[in-house]
């Protein structure tokens, strides 16, 4: 090796360093094809019944409906911004339908199908993208936390909450009605934030119970995942001490099924798991971005073979699990959803002015009423004047 | 360091004593609260604040981070969420920038972003000011940053029986407090503490030096020298009176009027920056409610609008006795 050319530095360092990243390409689980097929994997293979499937199918139509009336609301004016899922129906069904009730979810401010599997009413979702609150559900009672809109910041609220549950003894007792786990989502884009890399660190110092369920829809509004990440996403996980595994995200059996094991693996005490989920975000970031700025629709359209709900469809009509009755009557349950998001919408009311001095502290100093009680005389006076 | 016992059942403590002794006491009396930091297990903090108390309390809940401050106040918060009381140390002040995105988006936000569903009762305690020798990012006073987000309580403590009952009614609190311990305080002084005494809200600001020529307001590491400013004043017969804020936010402003009204004189005195520090906001407070009794402007002495220097020269930077003296020359010649 001469040190006179740098050049020569390049494949040098390979051989003494190794690749830059693992041999083979990524192995992705899958347990339906795009093509509807179902297909068996050595560890992650279930059984689900005709009902199950019937129900997870039933979650992304209705999933999907609540996305397309938000999106024609924002453009109705009726929201002021709606982030969409189109395309990301399957990983949260999977992720969400795989929760025990003791299980703690904290999302972005994308999981609208895993906030309808933990029973939230779809138009608490809409209040927060209409400007009337900033999330009305309750997280103790629903298992399900804020939206949290700083990307990245909930996967250490998330950490920090199991690590709170290890205190209370609900993890690794072996009562699968006590052990209990957390779910931290976040995207592609988040994985390159710190907040979301400590959390990584913190969860496998301490071996938190944490599932920690990147949906990877391969943007970060207009960026590629390849300006975040250099490696499979999931690759990064074994570098911070945990496994890491790559899922189809568009297959909800298989998304629902690794989901499950990662979700058990943290209950029975052994620590955090990566989920890549490997899927495509169809629509824009929110209704405010334009992808065709950025995007070719080649890729949009090679995406859409691998629709997470079709498949499902076609295996279910060839197997003779749906006939034409339940898809009407599914159509007609999700057109009835649609019709009262409409309305709940449109319904909702502004909140009283006042109500934005509410819930500053548990416990409200001095000053801060007295400035709620100057506002209230001050709007007190136009009516006054009236 | 060790503290003795007289026979009263009082005790003479250090400022690291007391936050200890308080510390342990909160620990005690709830086991809902955690403590959690860079090396504040075995090391017992590189101040030793929580000496001996991983040893009695365990490493459940005196847990040694990993050394990501944005990471220990994010856990933090999961941990409030699981119905928790966790008290953080950010081992300097200058090292809390990293967590500040956590602290002023999440932690002084969740519970007005929950309509109050989600307590946040956690309490960050930071070692502030200067005045120790220290390299770069050791000495510094972020106290109008977090003074200046809603959600956020923010006191200070200046001596060590403050120290004991302050950190224990913060921990008590039910919003999340930033609790400021002058650093160079630590080991200083002593003082008589008496367990069973009853002591004054946290949220309330005390008259530590009475007078009636002018008022020095001050809180931290400042309050000391403004009691020496106003003893050395007293020599050539000035009276001034010190006021203790205790509590950046909320303000207790109500001593502070009562004062300013008699003495007609202020002057502010605080480590941090000037330029929109505590002071300007105090200044202005003090312009709108008490006007007509103000014989001067409100003066302001602090650090200069430079950062932190280098420290051989960090006694320029700070305000000391002969500076407050030279506001308060100032003020009555107005």
């Amino acid at each position: 090796m001469s040190t006179t050319h740098p050049g020569a530095f390049g494949p040098d360092l390979v051989e003494v360093f190794g690749p830059q990243q693992a041999d083979g390409g990524p192995e992705l689980v899958q347990l339906l094809t795009p093509e509807g097929e179902r297909v068996h994997h050595p560890e992650f293979d279930l059984d689900f019944s005709a009902d199950q499937l019937r129900g997870l199918y039933r979650d992304m139509v209705l999933t999907r409906r609540i996305d397309t009336e938000a999106t024609a609301l924002q453009r109705h004016g009726e929201l002021g911004i709606w982030a969409q899922l189109l395309g990301q129906e399957a990983a949260q069904i999977g992720a969400g339908r795989a929760l025990r009730p003791q299980d703690f979810v904290f999302p972005t401010y994308r999981e609208h199908g895993v906030a309808w599997c933990r029973g939230i009413d779809p138009l608490q979702l809409l209040g927060l993208f209409r400007g009337v609150d900033h999330g009305s559900w309750d997280p103790q009672a629903t298992g399900f936390g804020l939206y949290t809109i700083v990307i990245g910041a909930q996967t250490l609220h998330a950490t920090g909450y199991a690590m709170g549950m290890q205190r209370d003894g609900v993890v690794g007792t072996g009562d699968p009605d006590r052990d209990a786990a957390v779910v931290a989502h976040f995207g592609d884009g988040a994985s390159s934030q710190g907040d979301v890399n400590e959390a990584f660190i913190f969860a496998a110092s301490y071996q938190a119970p944490v599932v920690f369920f990147c949906q990877n829809n391969q943007w970060a509004i207009s960026e590629p995942i390849e300006r975040q990440s250099r490696i499979p996403l999931y690759q990064r996980a074994l570098g911070f001490g945990f496994p890491g595994i790559r899922v189809d995200g568009n297959d909800v059996l298989a998304t629902y099924a690794v989901t499950q094991a990662a979700l058990q693996r943290a209950r029975d005490g052994q620590g955090p798991t990566f989920v890549e989920a490997y899927t495509y975000r169809m629509g824009a970031h929110t209704t405010t971005d334009d992808p065709t700025r950025y995007r070719l629709s080649d890729d949009l359209e090679s995406w859409k073979l691998k629709d997470p709900i079709a498949r499902v469809e076609v295996y279910l009509r060839r197997n003779g699990l749906v006939d034409d009755a339940f898809v009407a009557e599914l159509k007609a349950e999700a057109d009835e959803l649609g019709h009262t998001l409409r309305e709940g919408c449109k319904a909702m009311r502004d909140p009283d002015p006042l109500s934005l001095f509410d819930h500053v502290y548990a416990d409200v100093p001095p000053e801060l009423a007295a400035q709620r009680d100057g506002y209230a005389a001050y709007l007190a006076s136009f009516e006054e004047a009236r | 360091m060790a503290a003795a016992h007289d026979t009263q059942g009082t005790r003479t403590i250090t400022l690291a004593k007391g936050l200890n002794a308080g510390l342990r006491r909160a620990m005690e009396d709830d086991p809902k609260v955690l403590l959690m930091g860079e090396d504040v297990g075995k090391l017992g903090g590189v101040f030793r604040i929580t000496d001996g108390l991983q040893k009695d309390f365990g490493e459940d809940r005196v847990i040694d981070s990993p050394l990501a401050e944005s990471g220990i106040v994010g856990t933090a918060v999961g941990l409030a969420m699981r119905g928790y009381r966790p008290v953080v140390e950010i081992q300097f002040d200058g090292f809390v920038y990293p967590a500040y995105d956590q602290i002023v988006c999440q932690v002084a936000k969740i519970h007005y972003r929950s309509r109050g569903r989600v307590p946040m009762p956690i309490v960050i305690r930071i070692p502030f000011g200067g005045g120790i020798g220290a390299v770069e990012h050791h000495s510094e006073s972020p106290e109008a940053q977090f003074a200046h987000t809603p959600g956020l309580k923010v006191v200070a403590c200046s001596n060590p029986v403050d120290g004991y009952w302050m950190i224990q009614q913060a921990i008590a609190c039910d919003d999340p407090v930033v609790f400021l311990e002058p650093k160079r305080q630590y080991h200083a002084d002593k003082a008589e503490l008496d367990e069973a005494a009853r002591p004054e809200p946290l949220f309330a600001s005390r008259v530590v030096r009475a007078g009636t020529d002018a008022t020095l307001i001050a809180y931290g590491p400042t309050v000391k020298t403004c009691l020496a400013a106003a003893q050395a004043a007293a020599t050539e017969g000035r009276s001034l009176e010190v006021i203790d804020l205790r509590t950046l936010s909320p303000l207790d402003l109500a001593p502070v009027l009562e004062s300013v009204r008699r003495t007609g004189r202020a002057v502010v005195v605080h480590e941090a920056h000037v330029n929109l520090g505590l002071g300007a906001e105090l200044a202005a407070r003090l312009t709108e409610q008490c006007f007509y009794s103000l014989e001067a402007p409100v003066l302001r002495v602090g650090g200069f609008d430079a950062p932190y220097p280098a420290s051989r020269i960090e006694e320029d930077f700070l305000p000391d006795l002969d500076r407050v003296l030279d506001a308060v020359d100032r003020s009555l010649e107005f």
